[in-house]
């Protein structure tokens, strides 16, 4: 079967790139720490592809940090293994499943595509800054009241997308089914599945999602 | 990845005199497309020049009443600007039909409109294709092509361009606007942007080397009914199979451009004269010389018939 045969090349690519990825980050981060010579070496690159290296500063949760990191590294790749903020999740890598979604300066992002380098100044909030298991942000109590997943695997990513999703429908921005552009639009279910169209769940726990999104919607804030 | 150096640009013209200056450089903005095409080496910029300190993020009224939006505004914004809305609607409708919203927070709109093909050949590096190493050949052409070019396409390549955005900015005549690495600046009709891939089809614009986007201008807004059509495999968050914009007059008047079928928006003014005789006289000359691949040919029926239905829609 033709398509099938696409799925599988795609991603027999993206189980390489992932690989790659993930093992250049840790020889890098060890050799980094250990100034040792022997480790780089192991790094699967040649003396005239070294990697570059740069500075950021960032605002992760309210905490401010200064890093040095692989230009090649990720936004996602900073925070868990830099930050070990591992609630962010690398699902595809490649911007199509959601499961990395973080919120940077008010707004809903892949962390997967793009660099840590380019968000000098950047204030980022992840599932680990929205609340904690005692303290639930309303969307992730919402989560757990509705059933609002499975696996778990792409549910931080669902609910950081959750959250910035009411802040946009609030803030006025439209969406593709939105009848009229010069209202302001409204979260019925069909624009909510809309809006979270870019948060794949495996498991298929899409309906109860939208009514864990609903309720929290529904509350006076 | 490829390992690769990093700056941040001061200025337009000097992130411009950057890119020309080292070799194999690149600018970087959203990074959505690039970084994704990054990780599959099919991009291996040596250099990336990080445009995103530069101030061009604003949408500004021009002297003849038209919009001049910053290369950097996002999709979003430009989606969600009153006057884009109301005005350009046609602009909000493409924009609001491509990606995601995750996507659309961080694509600007010179990166929408220098994104790469999704022809699942150029994006994977064990198949031949002209367009990601030259000479290499196609292997669209005789392989899995559904999704590909029926129209303007060559022996070389049967790409098309994946942008909903520039679908209705041809329809706009919007104009684009440049630096380059001398530092003088240039503008170029949305028309003359994107080329035809020809024997060449690595060269996808007419832009030179080093030569950086700054922003985009709308001519005063045309009125109309605004529509934009979108076919796709799934409801949400995937590229067109097909699409059309059109802007349609009380009179039957009005312009129509067609997404998903060629290697640049597909639009033909002499079709345009058509429009008061109805879909198919449209369509005729809107698809004359178009030559489908082996699995495309729906495509032909499928312009047709969405057009039809944006006609009608358009008669209210």
């Amino acid at each position: 079967m033709p398509k099938s045969s696409n799925f599988e090349m795609s991603r027999r690519n993206l189980l390489l790139g992932t690989a790659t990825s993930v093992a250049l980050g840790a020889v890098w981060r060890k050799a980094y720490a250990q100034g040792s010579a022997d480790n780089a070496a192991r790094a699967p690159v040649v003396a005239s592809e070294a990697p570059s290296l740069g500075q950021v500063s960032i605002r992760v949760n309210g905490v401010q940090h200064d890093l040095a990191v692989d230009t090649r590294m990720t936004l996602l790749d900073a925070l868990r293994e830099h930050l070990h903020l591992t609630g962010t999740k690398k699902g595809c890598d490649h911007g199509q499943c959601g499961a990395c979604t973080v919120i940077v300066d008010g707004r809903r992002i892949n962390s997967c595509l793009t660099l840590a380098v380019m968000h000098q100044g950047d204030d980022v909030t992840t599932i680990e800054g929205l609340g904690t298991p005692e303290h639930m942000h309303p969307m992730q109590a919402a989560f757990v009241e509705y059933d609002g997943y499975q696996c778990g695997y792409c549910t931080s990513g669902q609910i950081c997308s959750a959250v910035a999703v009411l802040d946009e429908v609030k803030s006025g921005i439209p969406s593709h089914v939105t009848d009229d552009l010069n209202a302001d639009p409204q979260l019925t279910n069909i624009e909510l599945r809309e809006r979270m169209s870019g948060n794949i769940c495996r498991c298929g726990a899409y309906s109860n999602i939208a009514e864990a999104i609903a309720e929290v919607a529904g509350r006076p804030t | 990845m490829k390992p690769f150096t990093y700056e941040r640009a001061k200025s337009p013209a000097e992130a411009a005199a950057s890119a020309a200056r080292i070799d194999g450089a690149k600018f970087v903005a959203g990074g959505t497309n690039l970084l994704d095409l990054m990780k599959l080496q099919i991009e291996t910029p040596k250099h990336l020049i990080d445009v995103n300190g530069l101030s061009l993020d604003r949408i500004e009224p021009t002297p003849d009443g038209g919009l001049r939006i910053g290369a950097l505004v996002r999709n979003t914004d430009l989606a969600a600007d009153r006057r884009i809305r109301r005005d350009y609607a046609l602009l909000s409708r493409a924009l609001l039909a491509g990606a995601s919203g995750q996507l659309r927070n961080k694509a600007t709109t010179a990166g929408n409109l220098l994104q790469r093909t999704r022809c699942p050949y150029f994006c994977d590096t064990n198949q031949p294709c002209n367009k990601r190493q030259p000479g290499s050949g196609c292997a669209a052409v005789d392989g899995i092509n559904r999704q590909h070019a029926v129209i303007g396409s060559s022996d070389s390549c049967i790409a098309t361009n994946p942008s909903d955005m520039a679908v209705a900015m041809r329809v706009l005549d919007a104009t684009v606007e440049t630096v380059r690495p001398d530092g003088g600046t240039r503008k170029i009709s949305i028309a003359d942007l994107h080329r035809l891939p020809g024997d060449t089809p690595q060269i996808e614009t007419t832009l030179a080397r080093g030569e950086l986007i700054t922003g985009v201008t709308l001519p005063k807004p045309l009125g109309g009914t605004h529509i934009y059509r979108k076919v796709r495999d799934r409801a949400s968050y995937a590229f067109a199979l097909v699409s059309v914009g059109a802007i349609v007059h009380r009179d039957g008047t009005g312009r129509v451009a067609v997404g998903g079928i060629a290697h640049k928006p597909w639009r033909v003014e002499a079709a345009e004269a058509e429009m008061p005789r109805g879909t198919k006289a449209v369509a005729a000359r809107l698809l004359d010389g178009a030559k489908p691949a082996k699995e495309n040919a729906f495509k032909l029926t499928l312009v047709e018939r969405t057009l039809g239905a944006v006609l009608t829609a358009a008669k209210g």
